[in-house]
């Protein structure tokens, strides 16, 4: 009975959020409609979203996204300083394929996002059988470490978080 | 103290400037479509960080309420331009990088955009279903 009429719960309390943000008035009024949002959209799209994401995990994603961050603003020094003092010629772009482990499209997509937003790299293109990502790397000497690093810094923790 | 928010405020729209000038720059200097897409993806994104933390400074400090909308404008930019940036690859990789010219996925087959019948979904009707199964259990 809660499962029909409330398929998401954490979309569902997103919602709420979000709206209440977008308003910028935090009172009983929005709240209402917040809440109207919240219940009347999750229930309307439900059939889109078959599985509900099993997060296994809450606490470790403070951890991932302070890491993720941390990582976005060093990744912004490093693209800078390459865009504004690095010859074209000394330029080293590669493509990496990164093998997964992660099998939860809702983990394989925070993965996606979390490659492009880091350190010189860009998620280009996922394999057909949704078992490997490829990269692109602005500045990559060695292709190896970079993916090793998505491996260990980021799939990890990801996995600890869905699976 | 009112001297204070002002250095910080003025500092973080600097930086702002800054970097959005370099994600705009790295479109026009690097060689290739797939690295001219590194710049805005990155730099744009902290340059827009930083002038919306200063905004949130500004309002807080000087108009005495605080607004959080801000924050909502750094979350919508971190959920679309990785996925903008995906688009963009795709459409460049079915251009211009033939399969050959890429290196091979791990699995079996060929990367998306090159494989006619790909479909990505099958992993996640298996999830699906195991979902279904457990919730069934409950």
């Amino acid at each position: 009975m809660i499962r029909k009429f409330l398929p998401h719960p954490y979309l569902t309390l997103t919602l709420i959020l979000v709206w209440l943000l977008l308003a910028n008035a935090y009172t009983l009024n929005s709240l209402v409609f917040a809440v109207l949002v919240g219940l009347v959209i999750p229930w309307v799209t439900a059939p889109y979203w078959p599985a509900r994401p099993r997060i296994a995990n809450p606490l470790k994603i403070i951890e991932y996204v302070g890491v993720v961050i941390w990582d976005i603003i060093v990744a912004n020094i490093t693209v800078a300083r390459i865009v504004l003092f690095m010859p074209n010629r000394d330029l080293h772009p590669a493509w990496v394929v990164v093998p997964l482990d992660l099998v939860t499209p809702e983990a394989i997509t925070v993965l996606a996002g979390t490659i492009t937003m880091t350190p010189g790299t860009l998620t280009a293109e996922l394999a057909a059988d949704g078992h490997s990502l490829l990269v692109h790397c602005l500045h990559a000497p060695d292709a190896d470490a970079v993916r090793d690093e998505i491996k260990t810094r980021y799939e990890a923790r990801l996995k600890e978080i869905f699976e | 103290m009112e001297l204070l928010w002002d250095i910080v405020i003025s500092a973080l729209l600097v930086i702002g400037g800054i970097f959005g000038f370099v994600g705009s720059l790295g479109l026009v200097k690097l060689p290739d479509p797939m690295t001219r897409l590194h710049a805005p993806t990155k730099s744009a994104t902290l340059g827009v960080g930083a002038i919306l933390i200063a905004s949130m400074l500004w309002f807080a400090t000087k108009q005495g309420h605080i607004t959080l909308h801000e924050l909502m404008v750094t979350v919508f930019i971190f959920l679309t331009a990785p996925i903008t940036a995906h688009f963009i690859s795709k459409a460049n990789i079915f251009r211009d990088w033939p399969a050959e010219t890429l290196p091979e996925p791990a699995g079996e087959g060929e990367w998306a955009v090159h494989q006619a019948d790909a479909d990505t979904s099958e992993g996640e009707l298996a999830v699906k279903k195991e979902t279904e199964a457990a919730r069934e259990e409950d």
